[in-house]
């Protein structure tokens, strides 16, 4: 069984191609470019590194965000070309449970997270529970010090994980003392190989053409007119 | 050419997604358009970030049905072309990496094709282009009018300095309280009108081509104003006339005059404003009394739609024109020439 797993939802971009439980193959980088002009020449490369044509792979798996909006839509749009016109099946895992996959055997509660501006976060809660990631909170778009504070009240260790962590170091410290671990840094890139690793887990298939990021956000346009809507509904 | 050529076209610069497979650049096997204009109408104008949502809906199963609908297999095409830019950015990436994918996926090689080269082509699937042709764009975000000597050569001879015409249309619609898109509301009510309300002419400078439009936009803003002013009562059939009037008589004017001065074999209309009924009418009437054949597609390959964008990259692809996996989006791309 080989797999092609593709994560472009934030600044690095990772693309592995596994078979039978081996990496044949991965490349990892973290480097301001847009995706758009590295993604598939770096997948390119890889088939010709491992001697593979397209056709060759059993199913794909994706980073399905949170994360850039554009940065996800560009692995995503990849990959589901790919798995349809391929035919070949197609697993999306969440942006954030693949860098908690970095933190395999760590024994407390893993805190993947993602700068998304304005001292506001995507952020994850997973505990790794008897060899298998669960999710403890689900993936959200939420202020970090609402993060911390959340955390801060379950009193256990949190290893916090994630190229963007650095940022919030000092809140993190600040909040959490003692309970705080940051990991180190080759722990804080997401790699496609962890992400087809959580593919084969997870059993899932998507349904190739409806497939779409979670974006764990709506667009800011689509939120105003929500809002509108309410306030005519309100004053009527 | 010996052997029919098939492309498969992929046009997502903007709010639809697009798909559709040509034949040797002139006959449409399949043509398909997934809109999104309901869902961007809530918002009076298209929203970026909608856009682009909504393209990674729909791209897979557009390009699908373009396939099933052509009865064709990814290996019996010869290329993909897609548009490269000019457009939304975000939207363009959807497009193009959607390309790259199914181009590498299935050994296909990729064309990049300018948003207005293809709307320029659509031409090519109605009647053969006769060169010098003289191109009259006019759209949303476009008003331009370009030379060709041959195929692949633009001569950009003039363009809008402020406001698009399509641009113009939806701000003056907005003024009027009439819905998004401007362009179809104000042609209709302009028809309908038994009056018009006299509004100014933007020339420019005598030998210009080009063109003009926030003026008469802020002229119909004043016109408006002042009246409410006064008391009196703003009828926007009126408004919308007279604005399309003054909008129709500068554009056929200048399109005319280019026309005369560099000895055109054959003028096209383009652009999603090319379908104002109009602005049809008087290029046709001023054309046929000068004798020169003047051509405006259907309006389902006015508006915007991947046929042309295949059309487009049918030429390109029979000039040797390839891309690469390392495509990206040109919102700001430039309309030069592939060929001498
Ligand atoms: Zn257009």
């Amino acid at each position: 069984m080989i797999w092609l797993g593709i994560d472009t939802a934030n600044t690095p971009l990772s693309v592995a191609i596994v078979k039978d439980g081996a990496i044949l193959a991965e490349v990892n980088s973290s480097m301001a470019v847009n995706h758009s002009l590295r993604a598939m020449p770096v997948i390119e490369e890889l088939f010709e590194t491992v001697q593979l044509k397209p056709n060759d792979i059993d199913a794909i798996a994706v980073s399905e965000g949170p994360g850039s909006y554009t940065g996800v839509r560009i692995g995503v749009t990849i990959a589901k070309t790919l798995a349809w016109t391929l035919k070949k099946p197609l697993v999306g895992v969440s942006s954030l449970k693949t860098l908690a996959a970095n933190a395999v055997f760590f024994n407390g509660l893993i805190c993947p997270l993602v700068d998304a501006r304005r001292n506001n976060v995507y952020a994850g809660v997973y505990e790794f529970i008897d060899g298998e990631l669960i999710a403890i909170h689900e993936d959200q778009h939420l202020g970090i010090e609402d993060l911390l504070d959340s955390l801060k009240g379950q009193k256990r260790s949190v290893l916090f994980v994630g190229k963007d962590v650095g940022m919030f170091e000092e809140q993190i410290m600040d909040i959490m003392k003692e309970n705080a671990v940051i990991a180190p840094f080759p722990m804080q890139l997401p790699r496609a190989s962890s992400l087809i690793f959580m593919a084969q887990q997870s059993g899932h298939e998507e349904n190739t053409h409806a497939f779409t990021p979670e974006y764990r956000r709506i667009a800011e346009a689509e939120a105003n007119w929500l809002l509108q809507q309410r306030k005519e509904k309100g004053s009527d | 050419m010996d052997k029919d050529i098939y492309i498969l076209g992929i046009e997502t610069s903007c709010d639809e997604t697009a798909a559709s497979v040509i034949k040797n650049g002139n006959e449409i096997i399949s043509n398909i358009v997934a809109s999104q204009i309901q869902s961007q109408q809530r918002f009076g104008g298209v929203v970026p970030e909608i856009a682009s949502r909504h393209h990674v809906e729909q791209i897979t199963l557009v390009i699908e049905e373009a396939l099933s609908e052509a009865g064709l297999e990814p290996m019996e095409l010869d290329a993909v072309a897609v548009t490269e830019g000019p457009g939304l950015v975000g939207a363009l990436l959807i497009g193009i990496n959607a390309a790259k994918a199914f181009a590498f996926a299935n050994g296909l090689p990729i064309i990049g094709v300018h948003h207005i080269a293809g709307h320029i082509y659509a031409n090519q699937l109605m009647q053969p282009m006769e060169f010098p042709l003289l191109a009259l764009i006019v759209s949303g975000g476009h008003t331009e009018l370009v030379l060709m000597e041959n195929h692949g050569s633009f001569k950009l001879i003039g363009e809008t300095r402020d406001d698009a015409a399509g641009e113009a249309y939806d701000k003056v619609a907005r003024v009027l309280g009439l819905p998004y898109p401007g362009g179809p509301a104000i042609d209709r009510l302009a028809h309908e009108s038994d009056d018009a309300v006299e509004f100014p002419r933007a020339w420019l400078e005598l030998d210009s081509y080009d063109f003009s439009f926030s003026g008469l936009k802020s002229a119909v803003i004043n016109y408006k104003h002042n009246l409410e002013q006064k008391g009196g009562e703003v009828i926007p059939a009126h408004v919308a006339a007279g604005f399309q009037q003054s909008v129709v008589e500068v554009l056929t004017t200048k399109t005319l005059k280019a026309a005369k001065e560099y000895n055109v074999k054959q003028v096209i209309a383009a652009g999603g404003v090319a379908a104002n009924k109009g602005l049809r009418a008087s290029l046709e009437a001023a054309f046929e009394n000068e004798g020169i054949p003047f051509y405006v597609p259907p309006i389902s390959l006015c508006t915007d739609n991947a046929a042309m964008i295949a059309a487009a990259g049918t030429a390109m692809f029979v000039d040797g024109q390839r891309g690469n996996m390392g495509m990206n989006g040109r919102p700001g791309m430039s309309l030069t020439s592939w060929s001498k």
